[in-house]
């Protein structure tokens, strides 16, 4: 996809840049707002990666302008701020995600992933399937193979999450986010926990996994290997 | 909190204080300007007739009872204020302007007292006459000389009638000025009042309200906005340095972070690739204590107004016990919630307190024995509700209670356990910021935490729809159509 990277810090630009090119994605820089605000305006990106803080304009000045052009290429910020309100304040202006610095380039890829599918149009349906697991989202059930899967509605809620972003690489941090709603780094692993619990009604008893444990990033569910 | 009632204010006290010296003083003038008053006219009195017993003895003298009787009916026909009787030894009046000899009445000074009967305007009125006696030498007739003292007697009544009555006027008055004086001060002081609990609500944009009088109110009005203003300037110039501290400690680990990963893609090597992994990990866990002493200064520094919402407890209680049972369960601990269908409703940071109640979860599973309980409650006591999580693990030692929630302070016996040493302090600034109370006491055995909110709201107002969740039914309403 088509990334644009607004950060005015040019090392971390550096890094990041070439992690996102490795990752098979087309980059453009700006190290500051206002340059950043020109090339979002002028050009179509897919998603854009906004520092907070940035020399000539405000990152989250240049989000709020953005949206006042109704330009709505998603923006995922990124802060070294250390505000409890930032994420909110972010959010308000217009942005779409918000990660706090210093942040693992595998959350980053799956953050950008979420944002870059969350504008499909597609996802207008009552029913999400991943190979032969079915989720209706009317009557909030769950099969497998045509055998129905007993899920807590919070089991529910996170099954569907995974299966809305099918194919790609979900964090826990994510999942704690879109799931729960917390926004928070709880001391022991319990989304590990509760993954588990969704994997043994889901996969047991069946040759072929669906969810699988990705090193080092998350979780993903797919139908093959 | 408490809202002042007129009677209780210092300014009533000083009215009735005031006022209790002001009838007092009143009655001493109006006593002594009675007291006063009354023996200058007994002496007026007493002068007058002692005058005229002279003058009318001297005519005795000289020329006879005749002269003297011709005297006494001369001045009884002028009228005024003088009585004269002149009777014989059986007290019949001979001359005079009294029709008997009236009942008399000895004074201590050697004065008659006696009452009687004046046609004023027709109408006959008992009046009070004062005057002296004597026994003539010749064929023991008697003398009597007086003066009505009617009015002085009419003062004396009027003064005992008038005093409790101006007495109450004072009192009724006074109270009156006093009520509104102490109103006037009271709305003043109530204004100063409100606002500073809203700024100690964390809302530091309030000042006092100055008025156009420029009294002494003003003057601490004034005095205290401009208090305000050092504390907001001091406070801001903490959050920025806070800021710039996140910024400049964040800037490199993010570079430091990203080389690494860089560094750990490119390696080839199965062993370097371990190392690099390590050594991310030992960055995490500093970035993970670095956020944690960030978080607690922010919510020690009360900057977390944006975020401040109508928040059930029991929305905490329900979406972390979720978060943790199957941990618990897996760890052989069993999670009890306890709670009823009574709302708590608190302005606060969900956020904030979700973590500050997992922490406190994930410590009490960490600590519990398999088999044994954690029990996560909301209890409504008589000025709010807590939160409470119980263990039966091996507790804090009594000595060690109040140490726990400073900050990285870790017991001998948790040394070797994971964690950052910071939950308990984040906990205890969250209960600081949302002016709940932290309790730490033995559950025996184990460890019981009470976090005491102060002020919850018995109606819950419409909590916080989940934000994220909402395309999924729109989705399918959408589709339903």
């Amino acid at each position: 996809m088509r990334i644009l990277v607004i950060e005015d810090d040019l090392e971390a630009q550096r890094y990041l840049v070439k992690g996102l090119r490795e990752a098979g994605h087309v980059v453009d820089d700006a190290e500051d707002g206002e340059t950043g605000l020109t090339l979002a305006m002028s050009r179509s990106y897919d998603v854009a990666i906004v520092d907070r803080m940035l020399p000539k304009l405000d990152g989250l000045k240049l989000v709020e302008s953005m949206r006042e052009e109704r330009n709505m290429t998603p923006v995922l910020f990124l802060s070294a701020l250390s505000d409890v309100d930032d994420r909110i304040k972010g959010l308000r202006a217009g942005g779409d995600d918000y990660l706090t610095k210093p942040y693992s380039f595998a959350e980053l890829l799956a953050r950008l992933d979420a944002l870059v599918r969350r504008r499909d149009p597609g996802s207008v349906k009552t029913k999400v399937l991943v190979g032969d697991l079915e989720l209706d989202l009317l009557s909030r059930t769950a099969t497998r193979a045509g055998a129905a899967i007993e899920l807590q509605p919070r089991e529910f809620r996170l099954l569907e999450y995974l299966m809305r972003h099918a194919g790609q690489i979900v964090t826990r941090t994510m999942l704690l986010e879109n799931v729960w709603e917390y926004h928070f780094d709880p001391q022991t692993n319990v989304i590990d926990v509760h993954i588990s619990r969704l994997r043994a009604k889901i996969d047991r008893g069946f040759s072929q996994p669906l969810l699988h444990t990705v090193r080092g990033a998350g979780y993903m569910i797919r139908a093959h290997a | 909190m408490r809202t002042l009632s007129v009677v209780s204010t210092q300014s009533f006290r000083i009215v009735a204080v005031y006022l209790a010296i002001f009838a007092c003083s009143a009655t001493a003038l109006l006593g002594f300007v009675y007291w006063n008053t009354t023996l200058v006219l007994d002496r007026e009195t007493d002068e007058t007739i002692r005058a005229e017993v002279t003058g009318l003895v001297e005519q005795y003298q000289r020329l006879g009872l005749p002269a003297l009787t011709d005297a006494i009916i001369n001045r009884s026909v002028r009228g005024e204020q003088g009585i004269y009787v002149l009777a014989g030894a059986d007290r019949r009046p001979i001359a005079g302007n009294l029709d008997s000899w009236p009942q008399l009445t000895m004074t201590a000074d050697d004065f008659a007292e006696f009452e009687f009967e004046r046609r004023v305007g027709g109408v006959p009125e008992l009046h009070r006459a004062r005057g002296r006696v004597f026994t003539l030498s010749q064929g023991g007739f008697l003398l009597l000389v007086a003066r009505d003292v009617e009015d002085r007697r009419a003062m004396e009544n009027l003064l005992a009638t008038a005093l409790p009555w101006s007495m109450a006027l004072v009192i009724v008055l006074g109270l009156v000025g006093g009520v509104l004086v102490s109103r006037n001060l009271l709305a003043r002081l109530d204004a100063i009042n409100r606002t500073s609990r809203q700024i100690m609500a964390g809302d530091f944009s309030k000042r006092v309200p100055v008025t156009k009088k420029g009294d002494e109110f003003d003057d601490l009005s004034n005095h205290l906005n401009r208090m305000l203003d050092r504390i907001e300037r001091l406070m801001r110039g903490m959050r920025e340095v806070s800021d710039n501290v996140a910024h400049d400690l964040r800037s490199p680990l993010n570079r430091l972070r990203s080389r690494l990963e860089q560094a750990s893609r490119h390696q080839a090597d199965p062993d370097m690739q371990r190392d690099i992994e390590a050594a991310v990990e030992e960055t995490d866990r500093l970035i993970a204590t670095f956020n944690a002493l960030l978080l607690i200064a922010e919510a020690e520094a009360g900057s977390v107004r944006e975020s401040m919402e109508d928040f059930d407890l029991r929305e905490a209680i329900e979406g972390v016990s979720e978060l943790y049972e199957p941990l618990a369960e897996e760890k052989g601990v069993r999670l009890v919630v306890r709670k009823d269908r009574r709302p708590a409703v608190v302005s606060g940071n969900r956020n904030l307190i979700s973590q500050a109640l997992a922490n406190l979860v994930d410590n009490a599973i960490k600590y519990s024995p398999p088999g044994s309980e954690v029990v996560v409650a909301l209890e409504h006591g008589e000025s709010g509700a807590s939160l409470v999580v119980a263990d039966n693990g091996p507790g804090i030692p009594e000595e060690d209670l109040t140490r726990v929630t400073e900050r990285f302070v870790r017991l001998e016996s948790s040394r070797h356990s994971p964690g950052t040493g910071l939950g308990l302090s984040l906990v205890s600034a969250v209960a600081r910021l949302h002016e709940a109370e932290l309790i730490l006491s033995d559950n025996q055995p184990g460890l019981r935490v009470d976090l005491r909110f102060q002020r919850t709201k018995a109606i819950a107002r419409p909590v916080r729809a989940p934000a994220r969740l909402d395309l999924t039914y729109q989705d399918a309403r959408a589709a339903h159509s």
